[in-house]
C-alpha cells in the first residue's frame, strides 16, 4: 500500500516560529553584528538581508561528553603501511593526546568554524536596525474633519445589504419565530386529536359521525396551517451593522533639510544622504502616516522630490536660513501645527554665510521651535565648529527637550548618532 | 533471462504517474523478497520544506524551541553556500511510514529513494527488535501532536521564557532519559492526554510524600529510648537507607518523579522530552545497520529493475554513480575523511553476509560456521531483526570486510609518548579490530556513564551523581553548563563525582560555592 501526497503547495516557513525564537534569544549578539553591518554598507544598500555570525560557544547546547585525554581506541579505515606494533608520533597541534579524527563528541563539534553564521532576511535586518527607536514627543492632535474615521462593528440591525447578513443570528430568529407561531396551532391540534380519539373509542351506537367528520376536517386544516408557517421570513433576517467611529490621528510630517553647498564634499554629502536614508527607511517602516518633505539648499532653498533629494547634483554657496524660512512657509501653508506633529532633521557641514547664523537662530527661536515637536541637527565635519553650531547651541539650551544636535565625523558615526537622536524615550511633551 | 520488457520511463523528468508505476514494480519485487513493510506515505516536498523537516529532526510536527530555529538557520546557510547537499530523502518511523521526496530530484533519484526509504528503512523499522521494543510506530505522530499542544498551552499559561528554560535543561539531559534495560510501555497520545491530569495530581502527592519535612516514625516500630537521641543525629534524620536504593541511570525519569520543587506541568514537560528521547534511542544505536540494510536493498532492487528491463541503461548508470558516492569510504588520511561512513560499513557487511551464505570459502566456514551456506534471505532477515550496531558488528564483521576497508586499530593513551597501532587487518588482528569497532558503536562507551547515586532527602536535599570513567577519559568542559541545568531542575545543589576504579578523581558541583558532598564512593 502506498499513498502519494503532493505537499508542495503546503505552507512553507514551518520553522518560522523557531527561527524567531532563536533571533529573540540572541538579540544582543545579532544587534552588535547588525550595527557593524550598517556602518559598512553604502547608501543604496540598506534594503538587503545580512549575514550574521555569532561565536559558536555562546549558542552551543551542552551535553555530557568525553573530554580529551585518557586512553582511547579508534578504528579507522584505509590503512596503507602500518603494521601491528608500529608507533606513530602524535600529530602536532593536538596537545594532551586528543586524537582528532574518529570518535569522541568533542572533535565532532569542533569540526566547524568558531562562528555560527546565518543570514537575516531584509525584514529581519531592518527590524534590528530600527529596534527601539521612535519619533520623540509624538502627540495625538485634535480630530481633523471627517477623514479619519474607522468602520467598526456595532451589533446587529434589521436591515442592511445582503453581503452583511448574519446567517447564524437570522436562523436563530427564524427558529424562534417558528416555535412561537406553531405553539398555539399545535395545542389546538392536540386537543382535536384527543377529542377524535375519545369519540372513536365510544360505543359505535353512541358515536356521532358528524362530530367525527368535523374533527377530521379540523385536524386537516390545522396540519395545513402548521405546514404553511415559513421556514424563514424576511422578518427574521439580521444584518451585521457597521458604524463610523472617528479616530484620533497622530499624523506627522518630517522635513528633511540637507545642505548641498559647495563646501560639502562628496564624502560629506554621502554621509548626509546615508543619514537621511536611514531616517527615511525608519519612518517608512514604523509609521503609517508620516509625510516627508525634502528640502535642499545652498544659497537658495527648494522643495524637491525624493528622487531629486537623493540623487541631484546641483550646488552653490550657503545660506542656511533660506531653508529654515522655506520650512516655515510650508508649515504655515500646509501643515497647521494644531493638526500635525512637526519634525525637522537637518544635515550640514556647519559652514554658513557670515551673518546668516544669527538669522537662523532667530528664525528657530521665534518661528519654528514653538511649533515643532523635535528638531534634530547633525553637523558633518571633522573640523572646528563654526558660528552655526554655536548659535544652535544657544537654541539647544533654550529647548533642551526638543532640540538635539550631534556631530558626525566619519561614516561609522552615522548609525550611533541616528540611534541616539531617535532612541525611544519616555515622552513628556 | 526472459524477454526484456520496455522501461517504465526514461530520461530524468518524473511525474506522479511514473512514480506510482515504479512504486508498483518495487512493491512487487519487495514482495518477492518477502520484505515486510508498513504502508508507505510518500510526500513530495520542496527544498525549503526539506530544510524545515531537517530542523525538526524529521518530525512532521514538533513543539517550538529556539534550538530547532538554530538548526534551521545552520542548514539553510550551509545549503545556500553549497557546502552541503540536502539528503535526497527523509523517512519517519511511523505507521504509515512517511518518506519525503524532494521535487528537485531526478527520476533516477526518486526511484532510488523509494527503494531505499520506502522498502529498505521501512522494513527495518518494522522488523528490528530495538524499534519494536522502544517505539510505537502507530502512535508517534499522535503523541507529537499532543506534545506540541501541551507545550504551547504551558507557554500561554506560564510564559514562553519559563518553558524555554525548562526545555533547555531537559535537552541537555535527554541522552540520559532512557531506561536501557527495562522495556518501556508504548506511548499513545489518546491515553496520554486522558491520563495526564490524573497523573499530575498523583505525582505531586507522591513527591509531597517523599519530601515531607517531619519524619514519621514507622508504625509499630518502637525504638529504644537510647537510640532515639543519638548525639550526631538527634532527630533521626540521617538514619534509614540511602535514596534511591539503587543507582539510577535514567536521570530525566528520576527528576520527573523525585525533584522536589517542580510544578506538575514542569514534570509533564520533562516527561515529554524523555518520551521523545526514547523514541530516538533505537536510531542512535542502529545507524550502521539501518543504513546498510537500506543500501543493500536499494542496490538489490535497482539491479532487479534493470534486469527485468524496467529501467534503461542511462538510468542504471546514473544510479551506479550515485550509489558509489553514497557508499564511498575515504581513507583516514584523506581530506574528505570524517569518520567511518555508516552507509559503507553497513552495506559491506550485509553484502558480505549474502556472499558467505551463497558462496562461502573455507575461511568463512571457519569464521561463520552457523551461517555459511545457509539460505541468504533468512540469514539476512535474522541479522536485521535481532541486533544493534554494537552486537551486529561483533557478530557479522568478516575478515574480508576488514581487509576491504583496511581497518586498523590505534590506541591513543595520553600517558604514552606516541600513538600505537594495536592491530591491523591481518590474521592476528581481526578479532581485536572487530572487538574495538564494536565498542566504538556501543552507546555505553560513546557517552559518559553517569548515574544518580544519592538524593539527600533527609539532609540538605542535594543530589549526588557518579561518573564512572572508562579508560581514564575525563568529562569535557561542557559538564558545568549541564550540571547547572540539572541543578535548575532539581532545585538544590548538585554534585558530580568522577570515579576511576572506585576512587574519586575529580569532583564537580553546582552552585560552585555549595558545601562539598560527603565522601562516599559507591559501595
Amino acid at each position: 500500500m502506498t499513498y502519494f501526497i503532493d505537499r508542495r503547495p503546503n505552507a512553507k516557513h514551518k520553522s518560522a516560529v523557531n527561527r524567531q525564537r532563536f533571533l529573540e534569544r540572541y538579540r544582543k549578539h545579532i544587534k552588535r553584528s547588525v550595527e557593524e553591518a550598517v556602518n559598512r554598507r553604502s547608501i543604496t544598500d540598506m534594503e538587503r538581508g545580512e549575514k550574521i555570525s555569532i561565536p559558536t560557544k555562546d549558542i552551543s547546547e551542552p551535553v555530557f561528553q568525553h573530554g580529551p585525554g585518557g586512553a582511547r581506541q579508534v578504528v579507522s579505515p584505509g590503512n596503507r603501511e602500518y603494521l601491528a606494533g608500529d608507533r606513530i608520533r602524535r600529530p602536532p597541534g593536538q596537545g594532551g593526546g586528543g586524537e582528532g579524527a574518529g570518535e569522541g563528541g568533542a572533535s565532532n563539534q569542533g569540526e566547524g568554524a568558531d562562528e555560527f553564521a546565518f543570514t537575516l532576511s531584509r525584514e529581519e535586518f531592518l527590524e534590528f536596525v530600527f529596534d527601539g527607536l521612535a519619533l520623540p514627543h509624538l502627540q495625538r492632535k485634535p480630530l481633523k474633519s471627517l477623514e479619519e474615521i474607522k468602520m467598526v462593528r456595532a451589533g446587529l440591525a434589521r436591515d442592511g445589504v445582503p453581503s452583511r447578513i448574519s446567517i447564524g443570528r437570522s436562523m436563530r430568529e427564524a427558529y424562534a419565530r417558528r416555535i412561537a407561531m406553531r405553539a398555539p396551532i399545535k395545542r389546538a391540534l392536540r386537543e382535536a386529536l384527543d377529542a377524535l380519539e375519545a369519540e372513536e373509542r365510544k360505543d359505535p351506537v353512541l358515536r356521532n359521525p358528524a362530530r367525527i367528520n368535523e374533527l377530521k376536517e379540523e385536524i386537516a386544516r390545522l396540519e395545513k396551517r402548521i405546514e404553511a408557517i415559513p421556514f424563514i421570513d424576511t422578518y427574521d433576517l439580521r444584518y451585521h451593522q457597521l458604524s463610523a467611529q472617528p479616530q484620533p490621528s497622530s499624523q506627522a510630517v518630517m522635513f528633511c533639510v540637507m545642505d548641498v553647498s559647495g563646501s560639502m564634499t562628496q564624502n560629506h554629502k554621502d554621509i548626509a544622504k546615508r543619514f537621511f536614508l536611514l531616517l527615511y527607511l525608519f519612518l517608512e517602516r514604523h509609521y503609517e502616516k508620516v509625510e516627508l518633505v525634502f528640502v535642499r539648499h545652498h544659497t537658495a532653498a527648494r522643495e524637491v522630490s525624493e528622487e531629486e533629494f537623493f540623487y541631484s547634483r546641483e550646488t552653490g554657496g550657503t545660506i542656511v536660513s533660506s531653508a529654515l524660512s522655506l520650512v516655515n512657509g510650508i508649515i504655515e501653508k500646509r501643515y497647521p501645527s494644531a493638526q500635525w506633529n512637526l519634525y525637522v532633521a537637518q544635515a550640514s557641514d556647519g559652514d554658513n554665510w557670515d551673518d546668516d547664523s544669527t538669522t537662523c537662530r532667530d528664525l528657530l527661536v521665534k518661528k519654528l521651535m514653538p511649533h515643532l515637536q523635535y528638531f534634530a541637527y547633525v553637523e558633518i565635519t571633522p573640523h572646528e565648529h563654526q558660528s552655526l553650531w554655536h548659535e544652535y547651541a544657544t537654541v539647544a539650551d533654550a529647548f533642551a527637550e526638543r532640540f538635539a544636535m550631534r556631530q558626525i565625523v566619519e561614516a561609522g558615526d552615522i548609525y550611533p548618532v541616528f540611534r541616539d537622536l531617535f532612541k525611544r524615550r519616555l515622552s513628556t511633551p | 533471462m526472459t524477454l526484456r520488457s520496455t522501461p517504465i520511463a526514461t530520461g530524468s523528468d518524473w511525474n506522479f504517474e511514473t512514480l506510482a508505476r515504479f512504486d508498483e514494480a518495487l512493491a512487487r519485487l519487495a514482495d518477492e523478497y518477502r520484505l515486510d513493510t508498513y504502508p508507505n506515505q510518500i510526500e513530495v516536498i520542496t527544498t525549503e520544506q526539506m530544510m524545515d523537516a531537517y530542523a525538526s529532526v524529521g518530525m512532521p510536527v514538533g513543539y517550538h524551541h529556539w534550538s530547532f530555529g538554530k538548526q534551521f538557520l545552520a542548514v539553510e546557510q550551509a545549503y545556500r553556500r553549497g557546502q552541503m547537499g540536502l539528503a535526497y530523502e527523509l523517512v519517519i518511523n511511523s505507521n504509515p511510514c512517511i518518506a519525503y521526496l524532494m521535487e528537485e530530484n531526478t527520476l533516477m533519484m526518486q526511484v532510488l529513494v523509494m527503494a531505499h526509504a520506502c522498502y529498505g528503512h521501512n522494513s527495518f523499522f518494522k522488523g528490528n527488535y530495538l524499534f519494536r521494543t522502544w517505539t510505537d510506530a502507530e502512535s508517534i505522530v499522535d503523541y507529537l501532536v499532543f506534545a506540541r499542544k501541551y507545550i504551547a498551552q504551558c507557554e500561554e499559561r506560564h510564559g514562553t521564557q519559563a518553558v524555554e528554560q525548562l526545555l533547555d535543561a531537559c535537552h541537555a539531559l535527554q541522552n540520559y532519559g532512557v531506561d536501557r534495560y527495562k522495556r518501556p510501555s508504548p506511548i499513545s497520545a489518546d491515553e496520554e492526554a486522558r491520563r495526564q491530569e490524573e497523573r499530575e495530581a498523583y505525582l505531586q502527592a507522591q513527591v509531597n510524600m517523599l519530601w515531607r519535612t517531619i519524619p514519621e516514625p514507622l508504625a509499630g516500630a518502637n525504638p529504644l529510648p537510647g537510640s532515639l537521641h543519638s548525639d550526631d543525629d538527634p532527630l533521626g534524620l540521617h538514619s534509614g537507607g540511602r535514596y534511591p536504593a539503587e543507582p539510577q541511570e535514567n536521570l530525566l525519569y528520576f527528576i520527573e518523579k523525585n525533584a522536589p520543587l517542580l510544578a506538575p506541568w514542569q514534570r509533564e514537560i520533562v516527561r515529554i522530552v524523555r518520551k521523545l528521547a526514547q523514541y530516538f534511542y533505537p536510531q542512535r544505536q542502529t545507524q550502521v545497520m539501518n543504513e546498510g540494510w537500506a543500501c543493500f536493498w536499494h542496490y538489490t532492487l535497482m539491479n532487479r529493475l534493470y534486469d527485468d528491463g524496467l529501467v534503461d541503461e542511462g538510468l542504471i548508470l546514473e544510479f551506479l554513480q550515485s550509489h558509489a558516492a553514497v557508499i564511498n569510504q575515504p581513507a583516514f588520511d584523506s581530506p574528505h575523511f570524517s569518520g567511518i561512513n555508516p552507509y559503507a560499513l553497513g552495506f559491506a557487511i550485509f553484502t558480505d553476509i549474502k556472499r558467505i551464505c551463497t558462496d562461502p570459502t573455507a575461511a568463512d566456514r571457519e569464521w561463520f560456521p552457523d551461517i555459511a551456506g545457509t539460505p541468504w534471505r533468512e540469514t539476512l532477515e535474522f541479522a536485521m531483526r535481532n541486533f544493534k550496531d554494537e552486537s551486529f558488528i561483533q557478530q557479522f564483521l568478516s575478515p574480508k570486510v576488514m581487509r576491504d576497508l583496511k581497518l586498523f586499530l590505534i590506541v591513543d593513551d595520553d600517558q604514552q609518548e606516541s600513538i600505537e597501532v594495536a592491530a591491523i587487518h591481518d590474521e592476528r588482528g581481526y578479532r581485536r579490530v572487530r572487538e574495538a569497532l564494536s565498542q566504538q558503536y556501543a552507546l555505553a562507551s560513546r557517552e559518559p556513564n553517569i548515574q544518580v547515586v544519592e538524593a539527600a532527602i533527609r539532609g540538605d536535599r542535594s543530589l549526588t551523581l557518579h561518573h564512572v570513567q572508562q579508560g581514564r577519559r575525563p568529562l569535557a568542559r561542557t559538564v558545568y553548563p549541564v550540571i547547572r541545568h540539572l541543578q535548575q531542575l532539581w532545585g538544590f545543589p548538585v554534585h558530580l563525582l568522577s570515579l576511576e576504579e572506585e576512587r574519586v578523581v575529580r569532583r564537580y558541583q553546582w552552585p560552585l560555592d555549595a558545601a562539598p558532598s560527603d565522601e562516599r564512593p559507591t559501595s
